[in-house]
């Protein structure tokens, strides 16, 4: 497995435990309330489950599973990937906690860009790597 | 195949059927309108789909396709896999059952059930990543 796709996998992993944490902080706290400021965490429950986890694991498996190149640099352009990564925790941390934290507008929506961004550097990234066996 | 990842994935196929079927119940209620209690199933529609289906097949094919931990370990500490599987389960399990009780009928009294639900999830997630974390490895 190459190191963007351990960083990937691992950071996906990292949201997979807090998504994790804040779903059964906020189950807990309709069973046995506690504090309905949990609640307030939704917005940022769905973002790290659905975008930091589910996402970026299928992006982490990708780079490492996609086709290779018979010649260097076998994994293709691996500075597209790498911004990727950085642009979707980045947008992912500024969605997910902007919401909670009821930042201004703007946070959430300069994350979501940010997390566009990344998927179209990831499509740069896998786009030619998506072909025939031996190509 | 692992055995692991045949129960993970086959229980992931079990809750997708179910999921849809909640779904169904949900979308009847709207167009024929049946009893507004039904829309209490919207959470556990939600979390059917994405614990009961998506994440399990996920965990299911992680076991199996991430790298070998070692010789004499190839899927790492398989204890704490069967630990995520029932911990997931037994807890998803108590979700169904426990939040549409605690929504449409609050004096009961068993808001504990969602807690250990909670709880045991939780620890399900971790174990999980417990066991996976040390099989993600560079070359």
């Amino acid at each position: 497995m190459i190191r963007l796709s351990a960083w990937t996998v691992r950071t996906a992993m990292v949201y997979l435990g807090a998504g994790f944490l804040i779903g059964a902080l906020m189950l807990a706290q309709k069973g046995v309330p506690l504090d309905p400021l949990m609640l307030r965490m939704l917005p940022m429950h769905v973002e790290f489950v659905l975008i930091g986890w589910t996402l970026q694991l299928g992006m982490g498996v990708a780079f490492w599973i996609l086709p290779r190149f018979s010649a260097e640099p076998r994994y293709g352009n691996q500075r597209f990937g790498w911004m990727a990564y950085i642009l979707l925790n980045v947008g992912v941390l500024s969605t997910g906690v902007g919401q909670w934290l009821n930042a201004p507008p703007l946070i959430p929506l300069l994350g979501r860009s940010a997390e566009l961004l990344a998927v179209v550097f990831f499509a740069l990234h896998a786009w030619p790597r998506v072909k025939p066996a031996g190509a | 195949m692992p055995p692991l990842t045949r129960y993970f994935i086959k229980t992931a196929l079990i809750y997708l059927a179910t999921a849809l079927l909640v779904g169904l119940a949900l979308a009847a209620r709207a167009a024929f309108d049946l009893p507004a209690e039904i829309a209490a199933l919207s959470p556990v529609f939600f979390h059917l789909f994405m614990v009961g289906w998506v994440t399990q097949l996920i965990f299911g094919m992680l076991f199996w396709m991430l790298p070998k931990y070692s010789k004499e370990l190839p899927r790492g500490n398989e204890k704490l896999a069967w630990a995520a599987y029932c911990l997931i389960n037994v807890g998803l399990i108590l979700r169904v059952i426990g939040e549409p009780l605690v929504a449409l009928r609050p004096d009961l009294g068993v808001g504990w059930l969602l807690a250990l639900s909670a709880s045991l999830q939780l620890l399900g997630g971790w174990a999980f990543i417990g066991n996976a974390w040390p099989r993600v490895k560079e070359r």
